[in-house]
């Protein structure tokens, strides 16, 4: 399977993790839920708001009148005097009460009252009138709102009756200080909501998301995993997962057909090619007639040579060959793999560069990762032009397992190609008038994917890359 | 020349009996393993040659029936299974090579004549000659004519390979096995390469060749 780098630190995965989110449909609709919720919470509380702090108000205006109903009664039956006594007593009956009175001469001096001037604020029509009250407390002054409605009395005289409404405006930013905090709240418990409503969307559709991108990377076996609360993404999931089934039985049954021809012809193509080889035997050791049957049985091998790479993909990707995996050194088997094509190297006039650190310990199978390391430096003596080097490096992995490049300097494969030669068959332009069967590389991503490894293919300018990684352990899976 | 074929396809026992039989062997048949097995106890056979999968009782159990009972005669067994796991059972229980069917009859006959003239493990050989060429074991040195040449470690296990077979084919295949020890099939015939540098050493500066390519089989080192 192609592999990809992973992100460089936990912080970038968990930005990239937080992206995902934002950038999340579920996301964007539950932050269009939250804005909804937030209008509609302010509105009803707006509304709470204005019927209480409304209501308390229509109170405050109801008591002035009544005052004002009182005054007016005892001025229209006993005048001033009787005005002045009612304000003065009520004055003195609650010296540092609510209530306001002033009544003041043309001059705007004071008559009598609990006010010490009169107010600079300018009434309204109906004559209310809004003002801040300076009271003295016990340590320093005090300014309160206050409301008032004024009247002119006969002879310049103007009254005027109100109420310190200090505990009204204290309890309407009390409230509206708990309507803000209660609007918050909501927007914020509200994003939370979504946010973690679309995490959890975002992790199941990322899930699916995971197993596409490792199918497309070549492993076919597998599947979307269910949360088994058989709600609709789990049966997104296993509608999916059947698809997947029907896809993976038809490409084995293509395979299949080609594996079964392969197998069938096999045993017809060995008996033409031992029939060319007892016909051959009956000829004149030199001449033509020898060099086309050698020629022939030679053509007859190199098709049995691709039935039999063919058949031994299938049985690799079968996986039967897992139950012998052994721990494997491949230091001493990379080794190999050079010795053996060192001369091939040096009659090309290339030269192969071996580095290596470590034993490079792995668990497979030895002949398959032979096989699989022979096919990837026979490619790069094919491809690489004389005078060439051919670059072979092991490195054990600090964790477990090892990395095994083979770079050569050859012309490359295109990164659009890159994932079409594992595909049987496949064969670059540029590698036609090579001899070889297409399926080389095949086999080794068999022998990988059998390991539980990883192939890369990468630019070694100019040149291939190939980057195998190899694990350690039992449990590579 | 004695052989015992065990073998219940028809169409390859009669394939195998006819070349066996153009080779020069005397070919005894079994399409059976019961029948095969008492052939082989009561026969004096050079050697056997046992499908793996057989009607009765099957080559594995001949071979240990046989083994058990103190009977050495070398075995090949044919088989289609190919994997690793199969060879190296059969060659636990006691057969000598395993050859996977389909084979090329080149092959067979390769491996036939090694296990034919294979000589007696009881007594290790310390030298070895072809003509002229000689290889000392213990010393690990090779010469001709008396003139040492310089082998890599390689080079002097293919050499002793060929020389323990001399006079014989020996194929690719069974090079890669006994001197590389690998299974596998290698796409370009590195082989080749690895036989032409060891010639450049032992042949080249002498009149008489003594490695031989052998058309479409392999190879032989025999003194002419």
């Amino acid at each position: 399977m192609i592999s990809q780098d992973p992100p460089s630190s936990p912080w970038g995965q968990l930005r990239t993790g937080a992206a995902r989110i934002l950038r999340s449909s579920t996301f964007r609709l539950a932050l269009l839920y939250v804005l909804l919720l937030s209008v509609s919470v302010a509105i009803l509380l707006g509304f709470i708001y204005w019927s209480t702090a409304g209501y308390m108000d229509r109170q405050t205006t109801a008591t002035i009148q009544a005052e004002i109903r009182g005054l007016a009664e005892q001025y229209r039956r006993r005048g001033l005097g009787g005005l002045t006594a009612l304000i003065t007593e009520r004055v003195a009956r609650d010296p540092v009460g609510a209530s306001v009175y002033l009544l003041v001469d043309s001059d705007l001096a004071r008559v009598v009252g609990n006010l010490d001037r009169w107010p600079q604020e300018m009434p309204d029509a109906d004559g209310w009138i809004r003002f801040r009250l300076r009271e003295w407390g016990p340590a320093r002054a005090e300014e309160h709102e206050a409301r008032a409605q004024v009247f002119a009395l006969r002879g310049g005289l103007r009254l005027l009756v109100g109420r310190d409404v200090r505990d009204l405006e204290a309890t309407r930013a009390l409230i509206l200080d708990a309507l803000t905090w209660g609007l918050a709240i909501t927007a914020a418990l509200a994003l939370l909501g979504g946010w973690l409503m679309s995490a959890g969307l975002v992790r199941r559709l990322e899930s699916i998301n995971q197993t596409s991108r490792e199918i497309m990377a070549g492993d076919l076996s597998r599947r979307i995993p269910l949360s088994g609360s058989g709600d609709d993404f789990d049966q997104l999931a296993a509608s999916l997962n059947a698809m997947l089934d029907r896809i993976e039985q038809l490409m084995a049954s293509v395979r299949q057909v080609s594996d079964n021809i392969a197998h069938d012809l096999r045993t017809p193509l060995t008996r033409l090619r031992n029939k060319l080889e007892l016909l051959s035997a009956e000829l004149p050791a030199s001449g033509r007639a020898a060099d086309l049957a050698e020629e022939t049985i030679g053509d007859a091998e190199e098709m049995l040579a691709t039935f039999n790479a063919l058949l031994r993909i299938a049985r690799i990707e079968s996986g039967s060959r897992r139950a012998a995996f052994a721990a494997v050194d491949l230091t001493p088997l990379v080794q190999d793999v050079v010795e053996l094509y060192e001369p091939l190297a040096a009659d090309r006039e290339q030269q192969i560069l071996y580095t290596s650190s470590g034993l490079g310990r792995v668990f497979g199978d030895r002949d398959l990762l032979f096989q699989a390391l022979a096919n990837l430096v026979d490619n790069a003596i094919k491809y690489t032009p004389p005078g060439g080097a051919i670059a072979i490096g092991l490195e054990t992995l600090p964790g477990a397992g090892a990395r095994v490049e083979v770079a050569d300097n050859g012309p490359g494969i295109p990164v659009e190609l890159r994932e079409q030669v594992f595909r049987r068959f496949f064969r670059a332009d540029h590698s036609r008038s090579t001899p070889g069967s297409g399926l080389g590389l095949s086999l080794v991503q068999a022998v990988i994917q059998l390991h539980h490894g990883s192939i890369a293919l990468a630019d070694h300018q100019p040149g291939l890359r190939v980057i195998l990684r190899l694990g350690s352990g039992r449990s590579a899976e | 020349m004695r052989i015992l074929l065990v073998e219940d396809d028809r169409q390859m026992a009669d394939y195998l009996y006819k070349a066996l039989a153009e080779s020069g062997a005397v070919v005894d048949q079994a399409a059976n393993g019961r029948e095969g097995l008492l052939l082989a106890a009561s026969g004096d056979y050079d050697l056997l040659i046992l499908d793996r999968m057989l009607p009765g009782l099957d080559g594995l159990g001949i071979v240990r029936t046989l083994r058990a009972s103190g009977n050495q005669t070398p075995v090949l067994f044919l088989s289609a299974l190919g994997e690793v796991d199969d060879r190296v059972e059969g060659l636990r229980a006691g057969g000598d090579d395993y050859l996977i069917k389909p084979f090329a009859f080149s092959e067979l006959q390769a491996r036939v004549e090694a296990l034919l003239r294979r000589g007696s493990p009881d007594a290790p050989e310390t030298r070895l000659r072809v003509a002229d060429l000689e290889m000392d074991l213990l010393k690990r040195e090779v010469s001709r004519a008396g003139k040492q040449i310089l082998l890599q470690p390689r080079e002097f296990r293919l050499l002793e390979c060929l020389m323990r077979h001399a006079g014989q084919v020996v194929t690719r295949t069974m090079l890669l096995e006994q001197v590389w020890d690998y299974h596998f099939d290698p796409q370009t015939n590195v082989i080749d390469v690895h036989i032409s540098r060891l010639r450049g050493k032992i042949d080249k500066e002498f009149d008489i060749q003594l490695l031989h390519t052998v058309r479409g089989a392999g190879y032989m080192l025999r003194a002419e």
